[in-house]
């Protein structure tokens, strides 16, 4: 079992659910509450990393963030070192290939709050803030939930961008799903079984966890 | 303009077109009342600040809430509205006595506990507090919509059909509860509805809309019998609306002498309509009396017309009758009367039937050639 690059994995899922909570929140309730010009291509846009090959995602990322990009150069001016190939890296790529799985569940959770809702409580007096908080949140939990639970998961499982944006640099940028190609590369089936094991029994409580408690309050409501 | 009460004037063509001029003094019931799509609900939008109008100011109490002149908006939470939605809006995941507290957050926790649990008996929801939307009845939800909207002391009271959404004995039960908590109310109130029983019942006044214009205002029970035009007429229900042509004034016997269809009838005094000017008339049914068949009496001489009955449909304990009158193929009388009426006195499909026309309700409006008048249903 490769402990380090389960706690990474850990560690990069942790740290994209922390940056796209709130970004999803905002972002899957603007959508969700406002209508605009052009929102077909903002959500389309979005979306794009669900249909996009890993490896082409990954392609892009890794010309948008090497050392020839304006921001990799800005990177390497603040930090002196590369972003690609390094945590952080990994990091932006985890959280721009997330984004669908943050947003979309959140934005239906959104969507399912009546308009009438949000104006009954602007008439109460309640500020953005109270109405979010009060009101939206609670409402809106099951999608933000779901956003969670399916980034984190996505995260653990992702290969293809990890490969091509972090390399598989020990204890910087080999997650878990990296090492277990190593492991089925060196023949090593046992090790491979066992990550491959502890992924799924992970990513299965998650997404169980996540069910089971909206299912619950589903049966609260209607019971 | 007054400065108490609100005064609200709207203009806007595009997306929803509005011509709207209403005002409503502090403890008034003004219901507005016309089709779906005539603008009521967006006029209620645009006092609460949930909706901008292009063109137009609102005063509430002294304050300007909008002006787009002067460019001043202020924002609904700022308004200090009680506004009862349509399907009432409350939170769904709150108590009742918190969907009442969260319009009172500026006061201290047990100060806004103690008024909520207040309002909530005003209501008649005491005991009932704990329970959140989905465990109340649909007239219990619309009593916390109420006291949610009351809470936070509002300077106009906003209410969007609020009884539409609840059966028919209910209804009758919060009507009686609003028409007596209405006496302790001190702001005024505004009532969208499509019901003109509802508004008969529960408003001192009445604005019908249509296409998001305001044709006419008043008491509820003068602009059901004397609307100011054919249109507002056709919007009142009155079906019996024709025209004719003014024959003279009598202001001694305070009538005004008409002529339709070779009846000289006799009506209210209404001196502005010049001697032979065409006018187009109308009359509530409530002003139509049906001679009997066995037995004439000495009433019958106000207005007699007589015709065949064309049209007879019973609904319920009623009886909706169409009259020809000198002959088919003109708009004919209607008449709804008891069921046991029409047995009693031989009313039938073909069967010929005398009516007088009281005076007192013949109503004279311009004669409005764009329209035609009532045609059988």
């Amino acid at each position: 079992m490769d402990w380090n690059a389960l706690n990474l994995s850990l560690k990069l899922a942790a740290c994209t659910v922390l940056i796209l909570l709130p970004l999803g929140i905002w972002g899957g309730r603007a959508l969700a509450v406002h209508h605009f010009h052009g929102k077909a291509w903002v959500e389309a846009l979005l979306a794009l990393p669900l249909v996009l090959p890993p490896t082409v995602l990954g392609y892009y990322l890794l010309v948008a963030m090497g050392g020839a990009s304006p921001l990799g150069q800005f990177y390497e001016s603040l930090f002196g070192r590369s972003l690609v190939f390094s945590f952080e890296g990994l990091l932006v790529a985890s959280v721009i290939f997330n984004i669908p799985f943050a947003i979309q569940p959140m934005q239906r959770g959104f969507e399912a709050i009546a308009p009438e809702v949000r104006d009954a409580a602007a008439c109460c007096g309640l500020s953005h803030w109270r109405t979010l908080w009060r009101i939206e949140l609670p409402l809106a939990w099951q999608g933000v939930l779901s956003a969670v639970v399916l980034t984190f998961a996505h995260t653990l499982g992702e290969f293809g961008v990890v490969l091509m944006v972090g390399g598989n640099i020990p204890g910087e940028t080999k997650t878990i799903a990296i090492s277990i190609y190593d492991r089925v590369q060196a023949f090593d089936a046992p090790g491979a079984g066992l990550m491959s094991a502890a992924l799924l029994l992970i990513s299965l409580v998650a997404i169980g966890a996540a069910y089971f408690t909206s299912s619950r309050s589903r049966s609260r409501r209607h019971g | 303009m007054a400065e108490d009460g609100i005064h609200i004037r709207l203009r806007q063509r595009e997306p929803i077109a509005l011509d709207a001029v209403i005002d409503c003094a502090p403890g008034e019931v003004l219901a507005l009342v016309g089709p779906s799509g005539s603008g009521k609900t967006t006029i209620l939008r645009a006092v609460a600040g949930l909706l901008r109008a292009k063109q137009g100011v609102i005063h509430c109490n002294g304050d300007c809430w909008f002006d787009s002149e002067r460019h001043v908006w202020v924002e609904t939470r700022r308004r200090r509205v009680g506004y009862v939605f349509q399907n009432y809006a409350l939170f769904p995941h709150l108590n009742a006595l918190h969907n009442v507290m969260e319009a009172m957050l500026e006061l201290p926790v047990d100060e806004r506990t103690r008024r909520a649990r207040d309002v909530l008996m005003r209501v008649r929801l005491a005991g009932l507090e704990s329970r959140v939307p989905a465990e109340l009845s649909g007239g219990q939800q619309q009593r916390v919509a109420v006291a949610r909207a009351l809470a936070r002391e509002p300077q106009v009271l906003l209410l969007d059909e609020p009884f539409s959404a609840v059966d028919r004995a209910t209804r009758q039960r919060l009507y009686r509860e609003l028409a007596e908590l209405r006496r302790e109310l001190a702001m005024p109130v505004i009532l969208v509805t499509h019901d003109l029983d509802e508004a008969l019942m529960l408003a001192d006044r009445l604005s019908v809309l249509h296409q998001g214009r305001t044709l006419q205002s008043g008491e509820p029970q003068a602009v059901m019998t004397r609307p100011d035009s054919v249109e507002v007429a056709q919007l009142v229900g009155l079906r019996n609306v024709f025209r004719a042509g003014v024959i003279g004034h009598d202001p001694d016997r305070g009538v005004t002498l008409i002529e339709w269809r070779r009846h000289r009838l006799e009506a209210r005094l209404q001196p502005a309509y010049a001697a032979g000017q065409q006018v187009t008339w109308a009359i509530p049914q409530g002003y139509i009396v049906l001679h009997r068949r066995d037995r004439p009496s000495r009433g019958e001489h106000e207005n007699p017309v007589s015709g065949k009955v064309i049209e007879f449909l019973p609904l319920g304990v009623d009886v909706a009758l169409a009259i020809a009158v000198n002959g088919p193929g003109r708009p004919p009388l209607f008449l709804t009367v008891p069921a046991h009426t029409a047995r009693r006195n031989g009313i039938g499909p073909g069967v010929d039937i005398s009516v007088s026309l009281l005076a007192e309700g013949i109503h004279l409006m311009p004669a409005d050639e764009s329209r035609t008048p009532a045609k059988p249903a």
